[in-house]
């Protein structure tokens, strides 16, 4: 706990400090969404429709931005082999490095969702639909981002390289999380979208920090 | 209770088993494969719905069946080498990959040319399609990654935890790639229902099916064989084999040898 704190705070501090680090994703994901509708023509009754699986994309696009950098600098400094020789657990330092990665990249997509609602023409139903989706979702997303920055710690290519095997692992979030949204859209209920998302959260909290504390034993040790 | 395993987990053991099975599961492959597919694509009678077009099932069917198979066993090498800290089983994780990759890749482009005729498109976003295309990804992660390391253990290891990820994840990816499907869209093209195949399609089918279980077995040893030689070059028996295999003169059985 003391140690979850402290690797908590230190992040918070890092983020305090270097603003781009949460800023820039941030604005990619507004910049992916605005190119939709450059892209496709500027239809409101297409933008609606289409607009579920757009979010969710850029979302997802744009947590994986971030995601490299996640223990890369750790890694190099050298803090993350002390931290592996110490007798602190690294648990608690990967579980502190996931729920700050969160909050830097997730909780601002879900501040400046009513923004994202009113681009494209969505109702009130769907943007609360995207906010519950986005809050179940996208812990799921830093997970899975996480077990791609600590597998790929040390590769040669990493930043692609992550992409490519997380994108794929990411599939049934975007189905259920565009699905909900869908629904909201269309006045359907939801709900059932909803558990299916807190299902896969759960079994993804508890699994993947181990596989996570693995990768990062492996890169470093 | 797995002790009597044990010495088969020695890289120079597990060398020999395989070079003793590779000619015998190679022959029997072959043999198995030619006589499915002759007597698959020239002797069993037309479908009465679908004429000769039907008998690239000779190819899809076991094509995609191994290509789940090829993943499990990846997965279950994958778990042994992760939990049990056994290194033949990391190489073998590398070794099985190539190979359900591209029967993966035969599945899918045997599909796409079955589809074609029969529904009247190459490519259907239909449940089962995408998630053998999710599966090739998978695949190509798991080869990406073992590659990406200038060590090439910890490019075995970390392939091994890959797999060992994916395999949790082709479930939840399966099904919710079938609900995402009947979600969107209704069975605009119904898929081609199987009436309980006829036995004289039948017995070529399962044929083709244990033919290409074989290769797969048996190109497992070839690459699980030329695995060991590189990782263990500098081990002192794989040099006196080399030095073997120069004082003969020839080429040895696998040009494995060569890399030594």
């Amino acid at each position: 706990m003391v140690m979850f704190k402290a690797a908590f705070v230190r992040e918070w501090r890092l983020l305090a400090r270097q603003k781009a680090d949460w800023l820039n994703p941030l604005m990619f994901f507004v910049i992916v969404l605005t190119l939709f509708p450059l892209g496709i023509g500027a239809k409101p009754n297409l933008l609606a429709e289409i607009a579920p699986g757009i979010i969710w994309i850029a979302a997802l696009l744009s947590v994986l931005l971030g995601a490299e950098r996640l223990f890369k600098e750790d890694f190099r400094q050298g803090t993350l082999e002390q931290l592996v020789a110490a007798d602190e657990p690294l648990f608690a330092y990967v579980l502190a490095k996931i729920t700050s990665s969160w909050c830097s990249t997730a909780l601002p997509l879900l501040f400046i969702s009513p923004l994202i609602a009113l681009l494209l023409g969505l109702n009130a139903a769907a943007w609360q639909a995207i906010v519950l989706s986005l809050l179940l979702g996208t812990p799921l997303l830093n997970l899975l981002a996480a077990l791609g920055a600590a597998l790929t710690l040390s590769a040669d290519k990493g930043g692609i390289l992550l992409a490519l095997l997380i994108l794929p692992l990411y599939i049934p979030l975007l189905i259920f999380a565009s699905a909900a949204v869908d629904n909201a859209t269309l006045g359907l209920d939801y709900s059932a979208q909803l558990a299916v998302l807190a299902a896969m959260l759960c079994l993804a909290a508890a699994l993947v920090p181990l596989a996570v504390l693995k990768a990062l034993r492996l890169n470093v040790g | 209770m797995f002790k009597w395993l044990d010495p088969y987990a020695k890289p120079e053991t597990l060398y020999r088993i395989c070079g003793l099975w590779f000619p015998w599961l190679m022959t029997l492959a072959v043999l198995t494969l030619l006589l499915g597919t002759v007597w698959g694509l020239g002797f069993t009678p037309a479908d009465y719905q679908q004429g000769d077009s039907y008998r690239i099932i000779h190819i899809h069917v076991p094509a995609a069946i191994w290509s789940m198979g090829a993943y499990s066993s990846m997965a279950i090498a994958a778990f042994i080498a992760l939990v049990w800290q056994i290194k033949v089983a990391q190489w073998a994780v590398g070794a099985i990959a190539p190979i359900g990759a591209v029967y993966t890749l035969i599945a899918l482009l045997t599909g796409m040319a079955w589809g074609k005729p029969m529904w009247g498109t190459w490519w259907v976003w239909d449940a089962r399609l995408t998630s053998e295309l999710i599966l090739l990804f998978l695949y190509l992660g798991v080869i990406a990654l073992s590659g990406a390391f200038a060590d090439r253990q910890m490019g075995a290891k970390a392939s091994a935890l890959l797999a060992v990820v994916g395999v949790v994840n082709l479930p939840i990816i399966h099904f919710s790639v079938e609900w995402w499907n009947t979600l969107h869209q209704g069975a605009t093209i119904t898929k081609f229902a199987k009436p309980s195949i006829d036995p004289s399609m039948l017995w070529p089918l399962l044929l083709s099916i244990l033919g290409f279980a074989l290769l797969l077995a048996a190109l497992t040893c070839l690459r699980l064989r030329t695995a060991i030689l590189l990782n263990e070059q500098h081990r002192p028996w794989v040099r006196a084999l080399a030095q073997q295999s120069d004082q003969k003169g020839n080429v040895p059985q696998t040009n494995a040898g060569r890399t030594v």
